[in-house]
């Protein structure tokens, strides 16, 4: 213990040292070898090096450019129905949920405790071709005689919306939460009509939850391949589903660095942009 | 959506209709909400029932108790489960140590370095997991080690510290240093403090990071199916399964995980309801 008495400033690197050297070399160190690998050229067989290969990101660019707006399509529409689901529901837990609150919000992120992967394959039955879901759309001509749900973009951004929306209705529910309702009142005092005390008073309030939900739903989302692969076909792959395919199948590393890098290049240039004009629409609203 | 449009846009009329749909459509929207969340789930517990003609577990065919009883007659199926539960044991294990050490020294110290490190906590969670698999995959690929049991290990436990330090983190910050004060001022050592009064305190949460942080891992499937070399997890082996038809004992695998984590989770919430009250 003398030891700490005569350094102390130094306690917390030592609680710091091991935890962060984990994520340095497990972490950090691998988006360097990823750049690195980005870089490359060669083949698998003859052996890939090092030649500062900047072509590899044109290529995947002009290859792949499809997977990768489509993708964010795909992840902006699932983003949006997750907000427009989860919201109200938030809402509704926070302002109405009394003593059941707890428990209505374990309903919530009740699927998460479902892998991931067998609640995908439940939507796959749900939308299967002879379930009741698709049965019901033919016989209200909503679905042509041969429709399909499973197999198509539909299915897809539903599977993706499903997925990640406990990641938008916890933060959208803290927010919502922590509001005051004696500024409602105040709003309502002063005139205002439910709908402006609303639109003046709860939604801006709610806007960090906004933020921290989209961020936390359109991320993983934007990345994601298991949904397409599941609910879709190759019409419907994503970015991800071509990275996977490079990485584990195909054997092209430098190829799906590449890729990787352009995903994580165009997500954090799009975080950063968004937290911009949500960031002033907060000051001005 | 449409009652808005039908509103004539008198401000008074306008107020009264957004009262009735507060009231009463917010509530149908909850429920019609809560079905849409669980509905997934019913059918994932029903088709474990389910009794299959083909190989697709997709339509019900009847009502059996069969799947339940043979839960381990899958070749691969319990090996895989044994895996999954095996690293999930000592990587959360790990995760916890070293995520709580983290949180310790943000909330506790002040220190050069300190929104560095907020923000490499932070960076893990915020990046598609698909990158994280990648990248690590490509430091396993140039160092030439063989991807395994150990690597799998080593995704979990990089994947989950961020997870951890922020669940003790948020415990910690709500924590009173007086009680440390108290017991230094009756002569107990930073170590006996630590160990008698610190550590009691923030085991709540130490233990709800050590459940997140296994539950992460029991569910990953992205990161690990880039480090799994030939091992295979439950949630690899239902990714295989899936390609030629999953068979129902997926199901029962899948409800029982569920109603252990549900369990876990009403338990929490009763207790925290029970210290509400008193």
């Amino acid at each position: 213990m003398s030891f700490f008495h005569r350094h102390r400033g130094l306690t917390p690197y030592l609680l710091l040292a091991p935890g962060l050297a984990w994520l340095a070399v497990f972490f950090i160190a691998p988006l360097g070898f990823l750049a690195y690998q980005s870089l490359q050229s060669g083949s698998f067989d003859f052996g890939y090096e090092f030649t500062w290969a900047w072509d590899n990101y044109r290529d995947a660019i002009s290859t792949y450019h499809e997977h990768l707006i489509r993708s964010f399509i795909y992840a902006g529409l699932a983003t949006v129905l997750a907000l427009l689901v989860s919201y109200p529901l938030a809402y509704w837990i926070a302002f109405r949920g009394g003593r059941w609150k707890n428990l209505l919000l374990l309903a919530i992120i009740a699927p998460f405790f479902v892998t991931y992967l067998i609640r995908t394959l439940a939507w796959q039955s749900i939308l299967s071709d002879n379930g009741y879901v698709v049965e019901t759309l033919r016989t209200l001509h909503l679905l042509g005689e041969d429709g399909r749900l499973l197999a198509t973009s539909t299915a897809v951004v539903a599977g993706i919306t499903y997925n990640f929306l406990p990641f938008m209705a916890l933060p959208l529910y803290v927010a919502l939460e922590q509001i005051d309702p004696r500024l409602i009142e105040a709003a309502q005092d002063l005139y205002a009509s439910k709908l402006q005390a609303f639109l003046r008073v709860t939604l801006p309030l709610s806007l960090p939850g906004v933020f921290a939900g989209t961020l936390l739903t359109f991320i993983p989302a934007a990345g994601d391949f298991i949904n397409a692969q599941l609910l879709g076909t190759p019409r419907q792959h994503m970015i991800g589903n071509v990275i996977q395919s490079k990485f584990l199948e195909l054997i092209d590393y430098p190829a799906a660095a590449s890729l990787s890098f352009v995903l994580m290049a165009t997500i954090l240039i799009g975080v950063i942009l968004y937290a911009r004009v949500l960031g002033s629409e907060r000051l001005t609203g | 959506m449409s009652a808005y449009a039908a509103t004539p846009p008198r401000p008074s009329l306008l107020a009264r209709s957004w009262d009735l749909v507060r009231r009463h459509v917010l509530t149908v929207y909850a429920v019609l909400a809560f079905t849409y969340l669980l509905l997934p789930i019913a059918i994932v517990i029903a088709f474990s029932f389910n009794d299959p003609a083909g190989r697709f577990n997709y339509t019900w065919q009847g009502f059996t108790l069969d799947n339940w009883r043979n839960w381990d007659a899958v070749p691969g199926l319990v090996e895989a489960m044994t895996l999954s539960l095996q690293i999930a044991a000592i990587s959360s294990i790990a995760a916890t140590i070293l995520g709580t050490l983290i949180a310790l020294a943000l909330v506790r110290y002040g220190f050069r370095g300190r929104s560095t490190t907020n923000f490499l906590i932070f960076l893990p969670m915020s990046s598609p997991e698909i990158v994280l698999g990648a990248s690590l995959l490509t430091l396993f690929l140039t160092l030439q080690f063989a991807t395994g049991f150990l690597t799998i290990l080593i995704a979990h436990v990089m994947f989950n510290i961020s997870y951890v330090v922020v669940t003790v983190k948020a415990r910690l910050v709500g924590f009173d240093r007086h009680l440390e004060e108290a017991a230094m001022d009756l002569g107990a050592n930073e170590w006996t403090t630590f160990r008698k009064v610190t550590l009691p305190l923030i085991a709540p949460g130490i233990l709800a990071a050590a459940l997140l942080s296994f539950a992460l891992s029991v569910d990953d499937f992205v990161i690990t199916y880039f480090n799994s070399g030939s091992e295979v997890t439950f949630p690899l082996f239902v990714w295989g399964a899936a390609r030629v038809g999953a068979p129902p004992q997926v199901n029962v695998i899948g409800t029982m995980i569920f109603v252990v984590a549900l369990g876990l989770m009403l338990v929490n919430v009763l207790l925290q309801r029970r210290k509400g009250s008193t």
